[in-house]
């Protein structure tokens, strides 16, 4: 099965030839990867919707403030505020992905997809999908699979870890996943999944990693809420057919490209962007412990 | 790890935040530390060190050791009650921080341990992703990845060792993935480290207990199950 998820283009041509859906393959790959069973995947994904959605409800309902007092209960202030600048459905997206993501924050339990830093956007999103358009579960797990498939070809061709790409491949793949997950829901077709792919990654590029003292808190969990945001207008471009002009795996390519060449110090290090500013840098002084022995280099243990 | 990533990387895993190294990692490093102990200690004295050293509090890691140590898995949700946990249980802990020690990974851990009369140290180091190195034990070279099942075995520095384990695990068709032996001194005891693909018999292990020229064994299954 090594010809698939290799790029977007051999994942078309064999839906089309062998007449499958989108996520059949991604079936197929899971199976002959680790010998698992359909019906062991299809539970597997449900147990991830299912906590997807509790992480979303939990931050919704419980306290939420993180151990550094800079996350503190932002999602159900978002989800009551009386005035709705766009919709109340657009209201409810962004407190649920923050809710998700500010569960992450405070020891609570999250699917990382693609990773716990990103783990606001695919709940938020297909939470909200699911409840305005009144979709199965099944669907929605079919959604995740192609989602899954996206990350796949990321992770390949670029990267789904901040410390290796930046934000952009952490918030941005899963936009993308997120963004490919709800245009399938809808009933688009391939081209325009993938489309809503390349316009998300044309959306996110660029994005640096640069947590506030190194916690993922700070600019995190609001970029969860802007990524679920943008996962949504890329999906209403692209199932109008606008086209996003690069073909997708170009976009990758191109994302892969800005992560090899990001300097280090926005790559999960701390030393830069957001994390340096002063105010960064007082937060950084107060919340990280400064009680520490350190050892003289003649003490180094052997 | 297999080398092709699973859906469940890309949808999964399921975990307490906020980072699978300063969460999942810590936790698995707590999970496989008491299999070296032989049950959860009584007392634990933890000291975080370098990157570790400053952040552990604000990323948690200072429970997720503690609900590792109480034999929690990475996604249960008790972890973020650890403290409280750990009292009702008696088991006593403490913190230290030690920066600067460039000798050891960024993301370093030392567990020294007691239960009963046992005491161990151990020394593990959270990679990212959830993945560990059990760098040390008691101060010998271990590095494993308590990935797989693993056996630790501290015998004479005989010659011939190395063969004849080798040929009692054969003995279960388990595929041996890795093997190091390492020693503290020239004729002192030699560390077997040893990762098998599948777990051994109960029968195996006492079998190995009982020669003479083994002094210890430790057994340590797949700890993630
Ligand atoms: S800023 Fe860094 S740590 Fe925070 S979500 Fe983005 S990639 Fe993850």
């Amino acid at each position: 099965m090594s010809y698939l998820f290799e790029d977007f283009v051999g994942w078309k041509a064999y839906c089309e030839e062998k007449k499958v859906p989108l996520y059949a393959p991604v079936l197929e790959y899971e199976i002959a990867q680790r010998g698992s069973t359909e019906e062991a995947i299809w539970s597997g994904l449900l147990r991830a919707f299912t906590v997807m959605k509790d992480a979303v409800e939990t931050g919704l309902r419980e306290e939420m403030t993180s151990r550094s007092g800079m996350i503190n209960n932002g999602a159900k202030k978002v989800y009551k505020y009386p005035k709705a600048v766009l919709s109340p459905e657009f209201q409810k997206l962004i407190s649920r992905a923050l809710a998700a993501k500010e569960v992450n924050s405070c020891m609570g339990r999250v699917v990382a997809a693609p990773t716990a830093g990103a783990s606001g956007i695919l709940p938020g999103t297909l939470y909200t999908l699911q409840e305005i358009h009144g979709l199965e579960d099944q669907h929605i797990l079919e959604g995740l699979l192609v989602g899954a498939g996206i990350a796949l070809i990321i992770e390949q061709k670029a990267s789904l870890a901040g410390a290796v790409g930046g934000c952009q491949a952490e918030t941005g793949s899963a936009a993308a996943m997120a963004s490919g997950a709800i245009v399938y829901c809808l009933g688009g077709s391939i081209d325009q999944v993938f489309n809503a792919v390349a316009i998300t990654i044309q959306c996110m590029l660029g994005l640096v990693c640069d947590p506030v003292a190194g916690l993922v808190e700070i600019p995190c969990v609001v970029r969860n809420a802007s990524a679920a945001a943008i996962a949504n207008s890329s999906a209403q471009i692209a199932l109008a057919d606008v086209s996003a002009v690069i073909p997708v795996d170009e976009c990758v390519e191109a994302m892969g490209e800005i992560g090899a060449n990001m300097e280090s110090k926005y790559k999960e290090t701390a030393m830069g962007g957001l994390a340096a500013t002063l105010t960064g840098q007082q937060i950084s002084k107060k919340v990280l412990i400064q009680d520490i022995e350190i050892l003289p280099d003649e003490e180094l243990p052997e | 790890m297999a080398n092709k990533s699973s859906v469940f990387d890309m949808i999964g895993p399921v975990m307490i935040g906020p980072s699978s190294s300063h969460t999942a990692g810590v936790v698995r490093i707590g999970r496989a530390a008491i299999r070296v102990l032989g049950g959860i200690p009584e007392e634990a004295t933890v000291t975080f060190y370098n990157s570790f050293a400053r952040t552990y509090e604000g990323h948690g890691s200072d429970r997720a050791i503690l609900g590792g140590l109480m034999d929690m898995k990475t996604d249960d949700a008790n972890i973020k009650q650890a403290f409280e946990i750990a009292k009702e249980k008696g088991l006593k802990y403490s913190f230290k921080s030690i920066g600067n020690a460039s000798v050891y990974h960024p993301n370093t851990v030392k567990l020294n341990l007691v239960k009963g009369d046992r005491k161990v140290e151990v020394l593990g180091e959270s990679l990212g992703g959830g993945l560990i190195n059990i760098s040390t034990i008691d101060g010998f070279n271990a590095d494993f990845s308590a990935q797989a099942h693993t056996l630790i075995i501290k015998a004479d520095d005989t010659s011939g060792a190395i063969a004849f384990i080798a040929s009692v695990i054969a003995q279960e068709k388990t595929n041996i993935a890795t093997m190091s032996v390492s020693r503290k001194g020239k004729n002192d005891k030699a560390c077997h480290v040893i990762e098998m693909d599948s777990g051994l018999q109960a029968i195996t292990i006492e079998y190995l207990k009982s020669l003479p020229w083994i002094s210890e064994l430790i057994y340590i299954p797949d700890i993630d199950l």
